[in-house]
């Protein structure tokens, strides 16, 4: 194998559970966003943009579609002869296997296969976020610092920085102090999850940290603290641009509304960062003359007929005469058939809502809750729906049947 | 494993689709939205499961080789047959003109040689259609025909049928005459120009007509050997549309906003491959007015659009209006611009307030990477 400079390890194994219903059948960095994409599209696609050649994707919970998803990284031009990208999932050793029991484990566990490219860093990423970022200026500031470890940090408003891992730094941002969601935060500079490595020093820390009994091999709770506390040399890297973690349902909507209008902060046109995805081949989406659609995103292969407005239709989706589509989200394959209303509502994947149904939460003291329907499901006629639903086959009625 | 293979014969006239052609082959002009005439023919043999597909390409190919690749986007990177781009040879003797279709056969002979399927598939790129060449083998080997000749009901009062082959049929689907077609209106049955035969037979036509000096495949290949060989028609009963001249190109555009047909070319027997892009979802904005219309990926649309087809990437500024137009890829409408009746090449930039006009019967073309 040939050396490398920087190996990235992309955690992919977490399950997503604030994201609820999206992530009952598949891991989080599988969750479809912004028409067309998934989570895991955006730290791979910087990875290709940033020059880094060879990802390995740490994969635990529910990795079906993930792994089929990834495949070999063709899409993101990541199938490579030297590199490429690695699905690692846990294994079984001599003396017996382990899940990964914390993100440090899991990079330690894969400590073998970073050795094969022998690189002199390592970057951490995690499958979490939608962001672009120029991962090379990183491992350039990381250089030139001569650091142990490089943090990268976002600033974030005073009032929301305890919910965080917030960096106290001197002024050649040098970390001198760290604290995971402190409740009176002396900073307001955010850990990003990003984190580059020199490898034998991560390295050295894996395996101290293995040994620890109390630990909880997690790199914000232990590795860090660690390296801090022998005084090593903790750098904070900063990022401007945006940055959005997509934790729970209500930042996971908001991230997709951010997409519209004017100017957002995150151009998804921007031809010199392309973000990759695997595309399937859909003709343009038809637009009739019933169809009325503003402030919207609408992918490939969509039919309209009805109308739709502040919404993300991903390819496939039907909206029949009459229906009105307004501030949801709609995945791949829904059909919405006539007269439908859908407001502030996230429709699953190939779920039908037969004619006349209205899904929409209450509005109480101005605030409207999201509506999360499963994907494969099936809405009676004139149903109203309120509150959230899955679906769980076979006996379940408002699941599809197979035909 | 089916046992067919394709062959891509790109022969077909270009010059009266003018400005389109002029910097690329037929084959490679942009269609629908976001693909080239050829993707429906190489879509519908790989949709039909067959892996061996060769292109015998002319000239003008810069465009279409950038396309094609390593055939990848198709399906067709394969090790064992796969897609093979077949330039003609060059001979020796200086200035020698090229003369048709079946030199560039007869120089790649060794391809149909090497190639270990028993019957083949011929056809050109100018035939926008989804179909499934399985049960048309089918067809050809239960009516054991030499030569089996694919057409359609083709309605020559509203469409183009020039220089098409109008089959004479007679019992049974018997092909008894092949002749170009007339100036006689109503429904005819015309070819398509998609042949199915064994192998050995195409390269025994090949090295007939070559040693009788001929060189147009199907004048001289086919429609000579009519009475000598069977030859059978078959009926594809769907949408097709024949792209031979820049009105049959606008007019066959148009006819994609009905979703029936949409519907039809894009989904029916299996899908349409292109080249892969990576474009974002298309946006709309607040204003946004979009009828009738269908819009590419990358797309980012202020204005009002009606009747019109977008390709991916184009931009449509506040205030412009766009009609009854094609607009190919990484088109710039600028603010206040009024479109009627224009087919925009790729790049073309329209700077703001201007008005272009064209007639359904005649539409305006703006050449490529123009800015006006």
């Amino acid at each position: 194998m040939h050396k490398k400079a920087c190996v990235a390890m992309l955690l992919a194994g977490g399950q997503g559970s604030r994201l609820g219903i999206l992530t009952q059948k598949l891991a989080k960095p599988a969750v479809p966003f912004g028409g067309k994409y998934r989570i895991i599209d955006f730290p791979l696609s910087n990875c290709n943009n940033s020059g880094i050649d060879t990802v390995g994707v740490l994969t635990q919970y529910k990795p079906l579609a993930l792994n089929s998803y990834i495949g070999i990284g063709s899409a993101w031009d990541l199938d490579r002869m030297n590199g490429g990208v690695f699905v690692l999932p846990p294994y079984v050793k001599e003396q017996g296997g382990e899940w990964y029991k914390g993100t440090a484990d899991a990079i330690c566990q894969n400590s073998n296969f970073i050795d094969r490219f022998n690189p002199e860093t390592v970057l951490i990423l995690s499958g979490d976020h939608i962001y672009k970022m120029d991962y090379s200026l990183m491992l350039e500031f990381h250089q030139k610092q001569q650091a142990d470890a490089t943090i990268a940090v976002i600033e974030v408003p005073f009032d929301e920085a305890s919910r965080f891992g917030i960096m106290n730094t001197d002024k050649e941002q040098r970390i001198i102090d760290f604290e995971e969601k402190p409740a009176e935060p002396k900073s307001n500079l955010a850990s990003m999850g990003i984190y580059i490595f020199s490898w034998p020093v991560l390295k050295k820390y894996l395996f101290e940290d293995e040994l620890n009994q109390s630990s909880t091999h997690d790199f914000g709770h232990d590795i860090i603290p660690k390296m801090l506390a022998d005084k090593r040399n903790l750098r904070a890297y900063s990022f401007r641009g945006y940055w959005k973690d997509v934790g729970t349902v209500e930042s996971y909507w908001q991230a997709n509304m951010d997409l519209l209008g004017e100017r957002p902060e995150l151009n998804l046109y921007d031809s010199k960062w392309r973000i990759y995805s695997s595309n399937s081949p859909r003709p343009p989406h038809y637009t009739s003359t019933t169809a009325k659609i503003t402030n919207s995103i609408i992918a490939e292969g969509c039919l309209i007929l009805g109308e739709v407005e502040n919404s993300i239709l991903f390819p496939d989706v039907y909206v029949g005469p009459g229906a009105k589509v307004k501030n949801s989200i709609i995945m791949s394959g829904a059909h919405i058939e006539d007269h439908v209303v859908t407001d502030k509502a996230i429709i699953g994947r190939k779920t039908v809502l037969k004619q006349g149904t209205v899904i929409a939460a209450k509005k109480l003291d101005g605030q409207q809750k999201i509506v999360v329907l499963d994907i494969d499901m099936i809405i009676p006629p004139h149903t109203t729906i309120e509150a959230s639903l899955s679906c769980s086959p076979p006996e379940d009625a408002l699941c599809k049947r197979e035909e | 494993m089916i046992d067919l293979m394709g062959i891509i014969n790109l022969n077909e006239a270009e010059e009266h689709l003018g400005e389109l052609s002029r910097s690329r082959s037929l084959a490679s002009i942009p269609f629908a939205g976001r693909y080239r005439l050829i993707d429906f023919v190489l879509s519908n043999m790989v949709n039909s499961e067959i892996s061996n597909v060769g292109i015998f390409i002319q000239h003008k190919y810069r465009s279409l080789v950038d396309h094609l690749r390593s055939g990848k986007d198709w399906d067709l990177a394969r090790k064992r047959d796969g897609l093979f781009v077949l330039p003609p040879a060059y001979t020796r003797t200086p200035m020698q003109v090229h003369r048709g279709d079946v030199d560039n056969l007869y120089s790649n002979l060794d391809y149909l040689y090497q190639s270990r399927q028993k019957y083949v598939i011929i056809a050109g790129a100018n035939i926008v259609s989804n179909m499934d060449y399985r049960g048309i083998l089918e067809y050809h080997k239960n009516t054991q025909a030499d030569i089996t000749v694919l057409y359609t009901k083709a309605n020559c009062g509203t469409h183009d049928c020039v220089r098409s082959n109008i089959l004479g049929l007679g019992p049974e689907g018997r092909v008894l005459t092949i002749s170009e077609f007339k100036d006689t209106g109503g429904y005819q049955n015309m070819s398509i120009d998609m042949f199915i035969m064994k192998k050995d037979l195409l390269i025994e036509l090949v090295n007939q007509c070559i040693a009788r000096g001929d060189y147009d495949f199907v004048k001289h290949c086919i429609i000579k050997n009519v009475k000598r060989l069977k030859v059978y028609g078959y009926h594809h009963p769907g949408y097709v549309a024949r792209i031979s001249s820049l009105q049959s190109y606008f007019q066959h555009s148009m006819e994609l906003l009905n979703p029936h047909i949409w519907k039809e070319l894009f989904f029916k027997s299996g899908l349409i491959y292109t080249k892969v892009k990576d474009e974002a979802p298309a946006k709309y904005m607040h204003e946004t007015e979009v009828t009738n219309s269908l819009i590419a990926s990358g797309c980012y649309v202020e204005g009002k659009v009606e009747n019109s087809i977008l390709f991916r990437g184009v931009k449509v500024h506040k205030g412009a209006y766009i009609k009854n137009s094609v607009i190919m890829q990484k088109g710039n409408i600028g603010p206040g611009v009024i479109l009627e009746n224009v087919i925009c090449d790729k790049d073309v930039h329209i700077t703001s307030n201007k008005q272009l006009k064209g007639e359904y019967s005649y539409p305006l073309v703006i050449k490529k990477g123009r800015v006006i």
